[in-house]
């Protein structure tokens, strides 16, 4: 009986919009100068605007009449307007059905009216390591509860977004990323400004739960300042625009405070580091594509403003993932390599001022197998920084399970070839890692 | 001197600057330029190309046989995204996996989310399967602003026509008569050709089918078919031996002929299942492109249609 009331409210305020229309069609057809048309039909427009406003209100007062909790303020009411946003002259019938579709209250759109309100989407990714084995030169714990880290993203107005990754660990807590990207500059620039990881290589930028491994390879480590890598305060600018033949390309600068790990410290205000990123992308075909990267990264070390570190490296991926199957099966092969120049006092004539020359690099390769299992393996190989006479290597081969998107369960056989001295002494470590992963909260993206 | 050497240094700092905002501000679309569509996946840009005929360039990010949960946010489609005027998005975070970098990469004000180029064409359309009382991931990887495949119901394809419409009117009004006289001809099209699907569907109205992942509530509720059971456990969850033998069970009991398949799942699990209880699998396509025929928003049902049409003459 109540939807009855309304559909008639609805169909009454209906012919009432028709009734102002009619006479008005033949008036229409008389003047010919056509801005005076569109003026009229301006004011039309606004006329049954409002008056389906007023509907709109109606109805809402009505539904709130008969206690109904419907969430959506509507798009039914766009609906509504839309149908009645009609020319003069083809008025009938259209709004009837819509109106009847109205009160038969049905919702349009989803629930997001009410789901989020103005909550930024929080996740937390839970990231459980253990090791077992021999490891004599750098022994990792045989239990822990790696990190749990906190991600908190929002869009902030309608010119920037912000996310921020807290990382609780077991030795304290660490802002790993927080920053507010501004994406509505001119000219495609995308300024970036917080802490950040630095675009430089790639696994520097990737998480620890989204790397294809446990650990991070011997060449973060030994040249690249370890887990937490070139993260840093500052400013991000990237631009990307279209190369040559289907290229795409893209350039970072960023200029960090010069704090990042063991690799850059700032002893004074003025000693900030700075990071550049060049990366050209291709689609080779429709499944597979090439990513290349080259980065510099620049920044005084622990010996003071006189002492500066230099890193250069160069990044290739190639991946592979058939668009049918993407679910079941894909490839993934990358490969990095970092040179780095660090000013320090020679290490075999304490008193001679000698910059470190040592190369780094690591290769991996990760196949998914089905739509649960993926196989990776990596080999390693890396120098030291403040000696570039040790020289560490290794590999590694992975076994990832997923019982869902939103876990994960790994173990990894690492064997290392590790340097202990500058006379060609090494020790071998043998080791089993196992890590699981759980990501509760809202669903993030995917890295790329 | 003093004073000119200031006047200079001014006249060159704005000359200078000038430049910079002259080289800087981003090439709008003049009134008369195609409106450039990017959409979230290939139904979208069919509804858009109906309405926009040849006063827009539509183009989507994903293809119409990939699954569009999982979509690679390749660089290449930053360019596209960093260039257009309007952004079809699916919503209810259908695509919360792979846009939203996109989004931000691209950089383009236009297409920001709650910029007027940012359409989400779920607020037009009637969702099923919204959710009530709590939402958890026990039951999967569940949409919690309601199911995602709206698309699936041409009752929804002509709501999505309309917003489209309007938008495109505010867009260009200049072109407002020829998007309103598009969007007639759709409808009339469509209301001619949603008689024909009912015709083709009307003998096999109420039978139950079964389906792999929650892609057909609204493709079911229009043409009156009954879903009773998953592939899936969960969705997004791989099929797993213990629910595989429960909906052997259930559909034999049911005396369900039909498994509906999407074109990027692996059919060992369906095929298994259709050996055990004499029903046939048949891979329906979700989205516009999914076969090369199937070029738009009328000939997805075309196909699907006379698919399942087939297989439910096979089968009785």
């Amino acid at each position: 009986m109540k939807r009855f009331a309304v559909l008639s409210l609805l169909l009454l305020f209906a012919s009432a919009i028709q009734a102002q229309d009619a006479p008005s069609v033949p008036v229409k057809r008389d003047v010919s100068a056509t801005s005076m048309e569109d003026a009229r039909m301006k004011a039309l427009e606004d006329q049954v605007r409002t008056l389906a406003g007023e509907v709109a209100l109606l109805r809402g007062e009505l539904k709130e009449l008969r206690e109904t909790k419907s969430p959506e303020q509507s798009s039914g009411s766009q609906i509504l307007l839309a149908s009645s946003h009609v020319e003069p002259g083809m008025m009938p019938a259209s709004p009837a059905p819509a109106a009847a579709q109205v009160a038969q209250t049905q919702t349009f759109g989803g629930a997001s009216g009410n789901a989020k309100l103005l909550n930024p989407d929080i996740s937390l990714i839970g990231d459980f390591v253990g090791t077992a084995g021999h490891n004599a030169v750098a022994p990792g714990r045989s239990l822990e509860m790696h990190e749990s880290e906190v991600g908190i993203q929002a869009i902030i107005d309608p010119y920037a977004r912000a996310d921020a990754f807290i990382s609780f660990g077991e030795t304290g807590v660490n802002v790993e990323e927080a920053y507010v990207t501004f994406s509505s500059l001119p000219a495609g620039l995308l300024l970036k400004v917080g802490k950040k990881r630095a675009d430089f290589g790639k696994v520097n930028t990737i998480h620890n739960h989204a790397l294809p491994f446990i650990d991070r390879p011997l060449v973060t480590n030994n040249l690249v300042g370890g887990e937490d890598g070139i993260d840093d305060a500052g400013f991000s600018l990237s631009h990307f625009l279209p190369g040559p033949k289907d290229w795409f390309l893209e350039g970072t600068a960023q200029v960090l405070r010069g704090d990042s790990s063991d690799v850059f410290q700032a002893s004074r205000r003025e000693d900030v580091s700075v990071v550049g990123h060049l990366r050209a992308y291709r689609d080779l075909t429709e499944s597979t594509n090439l990513d290349l990267g080259v980065s510099y990264a620049r920044g005084h070390n622990n010996l003071g403003s006189n002492f500066l570190t230099n890193l250069y490296s160069g990044d290739a991926t190639l991946r592979w993932k058939p668009l049918r199957r993407a679910i079941y099966n894909s490839f993934l092969f990358r490969t990095e390599l970092v040179w780095s120049a660090r000013d320090q006092f020679s290490v075999t004539v304490p008193t001679l001022f000698q910059a470190q020359h040592a190369f780094g690099m690591y290769s991996a390769a990760e196949y998914r197998v089905n739509r649960r299992w993926t196989v990776g393996g990596r080999f390693d190989r890396s120098g030291h920084a403040t000696d570039a006479r040790l020289t560490d290597s290794g590999f590694s081969g992975i076994l990832t399970y997923w019982p869902s998107e939103f876990s994960q369960i790994r173990g990894q056989y690492r064997f290392g070839h590790l340097a202990t001295g500058p006379n060609n002494s090494f020790s071998n470590a043998n080791e089993i890692l196992f890590q699981f992963l759980f990501v509760m909260g809202a669903h993030g993206a995917h890295p790329f | 001197m003093l004073r000119i050497t200031t006047n200079t240094r001014i006249t060159a700092i704005a000359s200078s600057l000038a430049l910079v905002f002259a080289l800087l501000s981003p090439a709008r679309g003049s009134a008369d330029s195609k409106i450039r569509v990017m959409t979230a996946t290939t139904d979208l840009a069919s509804l858009a190309q109906e309405i926009g005929g040849d006063k827009v360039d539509v183009e989507s990010v994903a293809r119409g046989y990939q699954d569009p949960h999982f979509v690679d946010p390749k660089p290449s489609f930053l360019l596209k995204l960093s260039k257009a005027d309007l952004l079809i998005v699916v919503g209810l975070e259908l695509e919360i996996g792979w846009l939203p970098p996109l989004i931000t990469q691209s950089s383009n004000p236009r297409i920001q989310v709650g910029a007027p180029g940012y359409f989400d064409a779920s607020r037009f359309a009637r969702i099923l399967e919204l959710p009530t009382g709590q939402v958890t991931r026990a039951e999967g990887d569940v949409h919690p602003l309601g199911n995602p495949h709206y698309w699936l119901d041409p009752e929804n394809g002509l709501r999505i026509a309309k917003g489209i419409q309007n938008k495109f009117s505010e867009m260009r009004p200049n072109d407002a008569p020829y998007f309103a006289q598009r969007y007639d001809t759709f409808e009339q099209r469509l209301k001619q050709s949603e008689q024909q699907w009912q015709a083709q569907m009307k003998p096999y109205a109420g039978r139950k089918v079964v389906t792999y992942h929650r892609s057909w509530p609204n493709f079911a509720d229009h043409f009156g078919l009954n879903v009773v059971g998953y592939v899936e456990p969960r969705p997004g969850i791989p099929p797993s031996p213990q629910h595989t033998v429960e909906l052997i069970g259930q559909m034999k009991r049911d005396g369900v002929k039909i498994v509906m398949v999407e074109p990027y799942f692996d059919l060992k699990t369906p095929n298994s299942i259709a050996r055990d209880t004499g029903a046939q699998v048949v891979v329906l396509m979700p989205s516009v492109g999914g076969e090369k025929e199937i070029t738009d928003y009328f000939k997805l049902f075309d196909y699907d249609i006379a698919k399942l049409k087939k297989a439910f003459d096979e089968t009785h």
